[in-house]
């Protein structure tokens, strides 16, 4: 307990690996969640073309 | 030197007449100069207003206020720069001409700067005055002023040349712009604010006239590569 | 060498490569960004004279350090599209943009809040490494504001690339000005520069989170290549069959 507190500094340390771990988890989320995105969306548009046939 | 078919008393020519021709069109719509330097004392009218008539606060925010002041009206103006003749198609002309695009781009800086940049100097000793500022450091702000605001023309025509055409041109052009700026505004202020208090400030003025040399020589490049992306 | 550089830039031949390389730089980066967090925060002695404090460098430096080179990778790639016309450079700068940028407000933030403690306050403006920072985050905004202002791709590309071009010729300028700018007020700065050698127990977390931080960010950036690349085609026949074949 007495190490997480580091020395006193532990609001400023925690909260600045807090929130770098909170970009690393948003930036892969949003390249996943963009990638899954533009698949439907070309698949989509793909299947409105065929459709159309 | 040929560069293409056209000679150097061609490429000089090109040059000068570019800028003459926008110095005309000013000269027909008087508004374009006049409008920012009014933009410009009415800026430097603002701080007094906000901060207090005292004089001593005054001093000490003269030469930032002047600068952020001048900054602020190169970008009002810089944004009719390729305006105009984008809008008329003289644009289009320019980029066809057998001229090199190059010193057509810094005609028309150079046009812009006599019409924008030099006015801003010959102006900036009266509100200096209204600033308490003396004499011998009104003579280092008009030379930062002159030297910083060659660099802002130079910078503010790539700006210019990438965001012409576009919806919303004008916040975008600030926008981009404004942090490329920023040493000019940084070196041109310091400079003035360490003559004010009597220390050394040869250092600024090199730095300046070293950014606008190395402006000059590359601003214009990147000016003419950006007005023929625009006008794809 | 040149018919491999052209199947590399080939988008098909990309796209397929991106998805086998992204493990490679995923797993060893979040493996030694594990490492670094937890040696960073427990095993390496407190620093005497910031404490436990200094401890923020383990994110911040590594932070400061991407945002720089995450400009770089888009005005080199940019660069790279404007002369030889290779469409997979720009995509590769649209996609370090916005990774960029999120690095750029990260060591903004960490600095600033690690100034808290150090300096009372949460922005000391005489610190030249925070503003450049700053400024560095501005001309972020700016290239993405530009980006996103024209509509057609290709003209995109190429305007946004003069400006990271003209950008990057800035950035050492802006450093230099900044450093100038700060220098007539003594200030304190958080990174201490030709200070007292680091103990090695604080050096090889540092390393291994810096090292981390760049395979993370490479995975990060092929991964988002991807979609810019699968976008960019979307009318081709090769994604067609792609779709069609999941």
């Amino acid at each position: 307990m007495d190490k997480l507190a580091m020395g006193g500094y532990g609001v400023y340390v925690w909260s600045c690996f807090g929130l770098t771990l909170a970009i690393v988890i948003v930036n892969e989320w949003r390249a996943r969640h963009r990638h899954r995105i533009e698949l439907r969306d070309i698949e989509v548009r793909i299947k409105a073309m065929e459709a159309r046939q | 030197m040929t560069v293409g078919n056209v000679t150097t008393p061609g490429l000089i020519a090109g040059l000068l007449g570019t800028a003459q021709r926008d110095l005309l069109l000013v000269w027909k719509r008087p508004g374009d100069v006049l409008n920012p330097l009014f933009f410009f004392a009415m800026v430097c009218t603002l701080f007094p207003l906000a901060v207090g008539p005292s004089v001593e606060q005054l001093e000490f925010a003269g030469p930032g206020v002047l600068w952020v002041a001048a900054l602020l009206a190169m970008l009002l103006s810089l944004n009719s720069l390729f305006l105009s003749d984008f809008e008329d198609g003289s644009l289009e002309q320019l980029l066809l001409s057998p001229q090199p695009l190059v010193l057509l781009a810094l005609g028309k800086t150079f046009a812009h700067w006599l019409t924008s940049g030099l006015p801003l100097v010959i102006l900036s000793p009266l509100l200096a005055v209204a600033f308490r500022m003396p004499g011998e450091t009104i003579g280092v702000l008009m030379a930062t002023l002159a030297l910083g605001t060659i660099s802002l023309s130079l910078l503010g025509s790539v700006g210019a040349a990438l965001t012409v055409g576009l919806h919303r041109g004008t916040a975008l052009l600030s926008l981009l712009t404004l942090p490329l700026a920023m040493p000019v505004l940084i070196f041109g202020a310091r400079t003035v604010s360490l003559a004010a208090s009597g220390d050394l400030y040869s250092m600024g003025i090199y730095a300046l006239a070293a950014y606008a040399v190395g402006a000059l020589s590359l601003a214009p490049f990147a000016t003419a590569a950006a007005l023929r992306i625009s006008n794809e | 060498m040149w018919t491999f550089f052209h199947k590399l830039a080939s988008p098909p031949h990309f796209y397929r490569l991106a998805k086998t390389l992204i493990p490679w730089f995923a797993v060893p980066g979040y493996l030694l960004l594990v490492y670094g967090t937890y040696a960073g925060l427990f095993l390496a002695p407190p620093d005497y004279q910031q404490g436990d404090a200094f401890r923020i460098i383990y994110v911040h430096v590594p932070a400061a350090y991407l945002s720089m080179m995450a400009y770089m990778i888009l005005a080199v790639a940019g660069g790279i599209g404007l002369i030889w016309r290779m469409k997979l450079a720009h995509a590769v700068a649209a996609s370090a943009a916005p990774i960029g940028a999120s690095f750029t407000f990260l060591a903004l933030a960490t600095g600033s809040i690690w100034g808290r403690p150090m300096w009372g306050t949460w922005w000391e403006w005489t610190d030249p490494r925070l503003m450049s920072e700053l400024i560095l985050l501005f001309l972020y905004f700016g290239y993405m504001a530009l980006r996103g202002a024209i509509d057609d791709t290709a003209k995109a590309d190429k305007a946004s690339a003069v400006l990271a071009l003209v950008g990057a010729v800035n950035v050492p300028i802006i450093h230099f000005s900044v450093e100038w700018w700060s220098s007539l007020h003594q200030g304190p700065t958080l990174v201490r520069e030709g200070g007292p050698a680091m103990d090695t127990a604080m050096l090889y977390p540092l390393l291994a989170m810096i090292f981390g931080f760049t395979f993370v960010f490479g995975a990060m950036l092929l991964r988002r290549i991807r979609t810019e690349v699968l976008h960019r085609e979307r009318r081709t026949r090769w994604v067609k069959d792609l779709v069609l074949a999941d």
